[in-house]
């Protein structure tokens, strides 16, 4: 074994591949905000009821109205409320940031040799994870309710990988409202303004068509609503036209425009 | 070489001047207190020292290194505790100590050694595993000076790290200071304390507004502004208006009465021997008796006072 080296070098540090050394920071970053949840697993309680009164509330609220029974408006339904809820959980990425710029805990941050990107990308990937085990919970409530997608494993694993990868892009302008947002009160308000349009006026609990036509013209731009229809085709093995690839460009659209700007609003808070 | 250089620092916001031409310097190994009251640009100082802020104008050195061209050199050297404590009160100091360690390319083992080096030498090792939420004033202070030393800087810029304290926790981040200039850190110390500056420093520089109003010694200090003061305390306190009088004639200057003592600056010019000889020899002839009668100079309190034409705010002492 190697001797414990409890001084790096200055040179040494000073040598490192820079992105490399930013997502490996990065990493141990997201391990901070993953430590919260182990330190308050109340935390998990916060990240679970979200989706679970979504998706036991809409079901039998719903279910015999659009559907006829809930059953068949479970299956219809689900997918999409997977969508929605991982949008919602971009929150967590809206008041973390904030909380984290007016704590001056960055401060602390920035006063090391740690990469200005850093603390952003820790705090995204941290708040993946926060997701995928949102989108567990989602899919176990689906499968307690009698939820059974029918596709392949693969297809249902693509369709979680898609809803995964959105709430990615999502993380990004939900960072540009943490940073933006003088109060993690204004973080609230402002987030809800922008998410209670995009999933409720999305095909996520009633199909497009049966919605008024004014609404129709929002509800097809809508990203949630392309989502919503490619996880449902591939958990449901329904026929999926373009709704994969149109899904993707969304993803990485969302992506391109906001990280850049989240990252400018994130050098002139700090 | 210095350890901590600065050249006519300017920092405007808006219509307000934070640093209006600020000079600072210090030798390595020494603590320069920064004094001033609340609003006299001490952290913007500090944060443009410690890389966190661009200065409209002005040079900065930390250890030679140009703070605004290579700030990624200066941040491998420095260590900076904030007015705020920035400690995660969600984590645990342990946790806290290991983050900073892996945030600094330290391997895993290397970093849980380092943070339980640092939490011993703190005195925090039993209250490493519970949550900073759960610490007190000055545990939180003692763990955010410990993650301020994780990369063993050689510069330290401590902002205000008393404020808040009782007496007992400020004289243990006292002698913790102390033991880290003692193995060759720099400090940057700001306080608005007057007795931390006084107790701590060996040069201080008085800010107000932005400007450098003044810098020394403290004793130094002291005796630059205050020069010596006349005390007189009647054994009557119904003799106060006479004893008044008679420091009045002998210093030359309007004496102050506080809880029975008279005392008055003595005026530039004057010899001090001689106004404390006036008082003794009036005080025999009018036959008042005193118990208290001395020459002295002046307190930092008094020195700040004259300085910046206003005391120095006294926060409250929180529990």
């Amino acid at each position: 074994m190697r001797p414990l080296k409890t001084v790096p070098e200055e040179g040494e540090r000073a040598g490192r591949h820079r992105p490399l050394r930013a997502l490996r920071q990065g990493f141990t970053l997201a391990w901070r905000s993953l430590l919260k949840i182990r330190h308050s697993p109340d935390q998990l309680l916060d990240l679970s009821l979200i989706p679970i009164t979504f998706v036991v509330l809409f079901t039998f609220l719903f279910g015999n109205a659009v559907a006829g029974n809930w059953h068949a408006y479970l299956r219809y339904v689900l997918p999409g409320v997977a969508v929605q809820a991982l949008v919602f959980s971009s929150m967590n990425t809206a008041a973390g940031l904030n909380s984290d710029v007016r704590s001056g805990i960055y401060d602390r941050f920035r006063s090391l040799p740690v990469a200005r990107a850093a603390p952003l990308i820790g705090r995204v990937l941290g708040d993946v994870v926060r997701n995928a085990i949102c989108l567990l919970v989602v899919l176990a409530v689906g499968a307690v309710l009698g939820f059974r997608p029918h596709a392949a494993p693969l297809s249902v694993l693509a369709a979680c990988g898609l809803i995964l990868l959105f709430s990615l892009s999502v993380c990004w302008p939900a960072a540009l409202v943490g940073l933006l947002a003088r109060s993690p009160e204004s973080v609230g308000g402002f987030s809800f303004v922008l998410i209670v349009p995009l999933t409720f006026g999305s095909n996520v609990f009633v199909p497009t068509g049966q919605l008024p036509g004014w609404l129709q013209a929002w509800v097809r731009i809508n990203p949630v609503t392309r989502l919503s229809d490619a996880a449902r085709g591939l958990m449901l093995d329904l026929p999926l036209g373009r709704t994969v690839p149109i899904s993707l460009l969304w993803t990485a659209a969302i992506a391109v425009v906001f990280a850049p700007l989240a990252v400018l609003a994130y050098r002139r808070r700090t | 070489m210095h350890a901590i250089r600065a050249e006519g620092l300017v920092k405007r916001y808006g219509r307000t001047t934070a640093l209006d031409g600020v000079d600072l310097a210090a030798p390595p190994g020494t603590i320069l207190g920064l004094l001033g009251p609340n609003g006299a640009g001490k952290t913007t100082a500090v944060r443009v020292l410690a890389t966190l802020l661009r200065p409209d104008a002005g040079r900065a050195e930390v250890a030679g290194i140009d703070v605004l061209r290579r700030p990624e050199r200066v941040r491998d050297l420095i260590g900076v505790t904030g007015q705020y404590a920035a400690v995660d009160e969600d984590l645990s100091g342990q946790e806290n100590l290991v983050l900073i360690a892996r945030l600094l390319d330290l391997s895993r083992a290397a970093a849980r050694h380092r943070a339980g080096e640092l939490l011993a030498r703190f005195e925090l090792t039993e209250a490493a595993r519970r949550q900073v939420k759960t610490y007190s004033g000055g545990m939180r202070r003692r763990l955010d000076l410990a993650l301020s030393l994780v990369g063993h800087p050689r510069v330290l810029f401590l902002d205000e790290p008393t404020t808040g304290l009782d007496p007992r926790s400020r004289g243990e981040v006292w002698s913790m200071i102390r033991a880290l200039v003692a193995e060759g850190t720099t400090v940057l110390l700001t306080t608005q304390y007057l007795e931390e500056a006084d107790r701590l420093a060996d040069e201080i520089v008085v800010l107000d507004q932005g400007r450098v109003v003044a810098v020394g010694t403290p004793s130094g200090l002291r005796a630059k502004v205050g020069g010596q003061t006349l005390d007189v305390r009647p054994a009557d306190p119904s003799d106060t208006d006479a004893v008044a009088k008679i420091v009045a004639e002998a210093t030359g200057s309007r004496p102050a009465r506080e809880g029975g003592l008279v005392s008055a600056p003595i005026e530039p010019g004057r010899s001090a021997t001689v106004a404390l000889a006036t008082a003794a020899r009036r005080l025999e002839a009018d036959d008042v008796a005193v118990t208290e009668l001395g020459l002295r100079l002046a307190s930092l309190d008094e020195a700040f006072l004259a300085l910046t034409g206003r005391g120095a705010g006294r926060p409250e002492v929180e529990k």
